[in-house]
């Protein structure tokens, strides 16, 4: 096991350069660059202003100048300044990351606990009621745009009902702290979490419900009914661990998500993540702050896969890891 | 006589309204859109980074609606008979925000060293200027090389923040950490900026003008997507949406709240006019009758009216109304699509397409892209729309790669600031996204601008600008549109909030909340 690990995270690193270098031509590839935008938002500009801006952000070298600064710098663990924002990349996403990673997290947590939940209990009512109404939800979250339900939500219980707060991470110079803070946290959590989590709760319960029924029909189902276990024990211990697989495979996905997937619920909620910040950086060309997310993010993925992979063992101790 | 005695009684009521019933405390929350990069507004220079610097930072000057200069750090002014030399006395008592005092020394360190090393508009400025100097601590004296009449104009917060010496003397000004932190003298002191969620600032108490800023905390508040920003102010979360911060079709439902007031003031130093620019290197449009065609074919009002629900107004020419020197000359260009037919008849136009870059700054600019497609599709000019994200944008209309292009500009206050520089051959620089891109060169237009400028007194600029916009208007190098208007909409309980002509940015040390 350890050796499979460290052998998975030698690979990730070399990956990991591969995703930076492409990373860095893909952006450059994009027209204009952060000197101009940000000579276009002054409103008024000359030659000499972009000549200072492109000197300071080193864009008057190479590009294989820039790539070789670049990427040593993130072989040494510094992911460079932000010249457009003032600060270094680093600093940046450590102050956003708790944001996303409690947002993404609670979301993560939402679906796939309900969406197990609600598949589990349609495929046991098979063709009853309950499993038609479940089965519907489902389809209508996963075919439904996510912004499109953020702002319904945010029109019926933000904006009707008076419930919740329908934007921001907490509220704006009240001044709480310790548990009140939380709990104003919490608060302003609760909408953009269940409409993030919608989507990918749609999905589990979809699969779940599937994979549950498919299991159903195997043999071993039926040697335990023979048996004469009863019936939830049947489907708890027996069909719905084996029904889990595909489920743990799709949960790897989102979790690698988890960094990157947010931008428009964080835009619509003005939720300070990494996603924002991610798309803030793209449309301003802020060269290493996307970079530096995207360094980030695919650290992430990365690293759910290998956990995804670690867990398939342990749900199936069958399934034998190597590297 | 008696327009004298009302504005004199304007001028009482308001006067009194402002010191004898302003309560201070309370805080006020804002919109800030996009959240500005930096709110050191003598490196960054653009509307959400003096929205929020403006109360930090302040000048010499502050000007009224009618850009009549006000005092602000400096108290008093003389200009000289041959209008050479500025001499300016400051005011007393001011303080940084660090509790240093504020000197001549400050002011000439900020426009003589600091700004001209950052600041491009101040930088075009000080061409004027042959020499600042202090005779002593509380005056400075700007000499200038030309009488320069727009000089008195050009002393805002906006283009001549006063820095503080001390702090960056000697310093990479660029990577300085007291840019995060800003030091100024204005009536509001930073104190938190959470990225991505809000900038907080709280009341200056050393402020030299006693009893002032009245409001004890301003939080603007950063909230990314348009629909969720007139979701925060219509739950009470927001008392004030600067001009531009919710997508023009909300405007409507959002006046007609309970208690919602909204003014077009505060604008009009920055007097924003937009146009079509119109890329005269290239045929068709190197053909003045082209450009004339594409006048006649725009239905303008339809645009005011529709697209900006009546907010605006249609521009004559390449002034703004609110500008000095404006003057509603002849030839203007009515919505004539059968007048745009006969010129296009008449030069033969061969009905190639042309492609069109909107402005990627929101739906509106969308739409209005679309209503202009069809405008001129109807007189039988085919028109493709190309869109880009804003730096895309800038750098296609930078250099030179489109047809014909939205934009707007700031006139600023003058129009030897802020008009001819898109008209001037001299302007016509690659990789410049503002100023001349439409390649327009006219010689005798360039000797009309560059004596207008200097002309002195005020009275023979007039002749000279009058001259310059109907060569402009029969030219058409860019086909005018509006000039916008960018409503401020806030909750009628605060006081106060639009106080000069450049609005909110300065105003917040005058507001105050109606308890």
């Amino acid at each position: 096991m350890l050796r499979f690990i460290s052998g998975r995270l030698l690979k990730a690193v070399v990956i990991l350069i591969c995703i930076t270098v492409l990373n860095f031509f893909l952006i450059h590839a994009a027209p204009g660059d952060p000197a101009a935008v940000m000579a276009g938002e002054a409103g008024d500009s000359d030659a000499a202003f972009l000549q200072q801006l492109r000197e300071r952000f080193g864009l008057d070298q190479p590009l294989y100048v820039q790539l070789w600064v670049y990427v040593s710098s993130v072989l040494r663990l510094d992911l460079g300044y932000s010249y457009r924002q003032q600060l270094p990349v680093l600093q940046l996403i450590t102050d956003r990351l708790p944001a996303t990673l409690i947002l993404s997290l609670s979301a993560f947590i939402i679906s796939l606990g309900l969406g197990v939940l609600a598949g589990a209990f349609a495929s046991a009512r098979q063709g009853k009621w309950a499993d038609t109404i479940i089965s519907l939800v489902a389809l209508v979250f996963y075919a439904t745009p996510l912004f499109w339900l953020a702002l319904m939500a945010v029109l019926l219980f933000s904006v009707e009902l008076g419930w919740l707060p329908g934007f921001g991470y907490e509220t704006v110079g009240a001044g709480y702290t310790g548990i009140w803070r939380a709990l104003d946290i919490f608060k302003h959590l609760i909408l953009p979490a269940m409409t993030l989590g919608l989507f990918f709760m749609a999905v589990y319960a979809r699969m779940t419900r599937a994979s549950m029924l498919e299991v159903g029909r195997l043999d071993f189902v039926k040697t335990a009914k023979a048996k004469g276990l009863r019936p939830g024990v049947i489907q708890r211990r027996h069909v719905l661990r084996n029904a889990l697989l595909p489920v743990v495979t799709l949960a790897g996905l989102q979790a690698g998500q988890l960094v990157g997937g947010a931008v428009l619920i964080e835009t619509v909620f003005a939720w300070p993540g990494i996603g924002r910040l991610m798309f803030d950086a793209l449309s301003q060309r802020d060269y290493n702050l996307l970079l530096g997310v995207f360094v980030v993010s695919a650290a992430m993925v990365l690293l759910f896969n290998l956990i995804t992979d670690v867990l398939y063992r342990l749900v199936d101790p069958r399934i034998k890891v190597s590297s | 006589m008696r327009r004298l005695l009302s504005a004199s009684l304007a001028l009482f009521l308001t006067a009194s309204a402002a010191f004898a019933q302003a309560v201070p405390g309370g805080k006020l929350n804002l919109i800030v859109q996009p959240e500005p990069p930096s709110i050191m507004i003598g490196i960054t220079t653009n509307g959400p980074a003096l929205l929020v610097g403006g109360n930090i930072y302040e000048s010499l000057l502050r000007y009224d609606e009618n850009l009549k200069p006000e005092p602000s750090l400096a108290k008093s002014w003389t200009i000289s008979d041959d209008g050479l030399t500025y001499t300016f006395t400051l005011q007393d008592g001011v303080k940084w925000h660090d509790g240093q005092p504020m000197t001549s020394a400050d002011v000439l360190f900020s426009v003589n060293d600091f700004l001209v090393k950052m600041q491009p508009r101040h930088r075009n400025l000080m061409t004027h200027v042959e020499s600042v100097t202090a005779p002593d601590d509380k005056t400075v004296v700007f000499k200038l090389k030309e009488p320069f009449e727009a000089f008195i104009r050009g002393l805002s917060f906006y283009t001549m923040p006063i820095v503080p010496k001390h702090i960056y003397e000697g310093t990479d000004y660029a990577t300085n950490p007291a840019n995060e932190k800003p030091i100024g003298t204005g009536p509001f002191k930073f104190a938190e900026w959470k990225k991505g969620s809000y900038i907080h600032l709280v009341k200056n108490p050393d402020y030299y003008i006693k009893g002032k800023p009245y409001l004890d905390e301003l939080y603007y508040q950063v909230i990314p997507d348009a629909a969720s920003r007139s979701v925060a102010f219509e739950n009470g979360n927001v008392d004030v949406l600067p001009g531009g911060s919710v997508e023009n079709f909300d405007i409507p439902r959002l006046k007609d709240l309970p208690n919602t007031c909204t003014t077009e003031k505060g604008w009009e130093y920055f007097a924003p006019l937009s146009w079509l620019w119109l890329n005269n290197r290239k045929p068709p449009m190197d053909n003045v009758k082209f450009r004339q065609a594409i006048m006649y074919a725009l239905d303008r009002d339809f645009a005011r009216d529709v697209l900006w629900n009546g907010y605006g107004k249609v521009a004559t020419g390449p002034m703004s109304s609110k500008l000095p020197f404006y003057k509603n000359v002849e030839p203007t260009y009515a919505h004539d699509p059968a007048k745009a037919k006969a010129l296009l008849k008449e030069i033969g136009y061969d009905g190639k397409p042309l492609k069109l870059l909107p402005l990627p700054y929101g739906e509106t600019w969308q739409r209005w892209a679309e209503a202009v497609k069809q405008n001129l599709g109807d007189v039988g000019i085919p028109v493709e729309i190309e869109s880009t994200d804003v730096a895309g944008w800038n750098q296609r209309t930078a250099n030179w790669d489109y047809d014909i292009a939205f934009t707007y500009l700031y006139q600023n206050g003058d129009p030897a600031i802020g008009v001819d520089r898109n008209y001037k051959t001299s302007q016509i620089a690659k990789g410049n996204p503002f100023n001349n891109v439409e390649g327009y060169s006219n010689p005798e237009l360039d000797k009309l601008f560059d004596q207008a400028a200097v002309a002195y007194p005020a009275a023979k600029r007039q002749e000279l600008y009058d001259q310059a916009q109907k060569t402009l208007q029969q030219d058409v190098p860019v086909a005018w549109l509006l000039e916008l208007g960018f409503p401020t909409i806030y909750n009628c309980k605060v006081q106060d909030i639009v106080t000069t002509a450049s609005g909110l940015p300065e105003s917040m040390r005058d507001a105050w909340i109606k308890k």
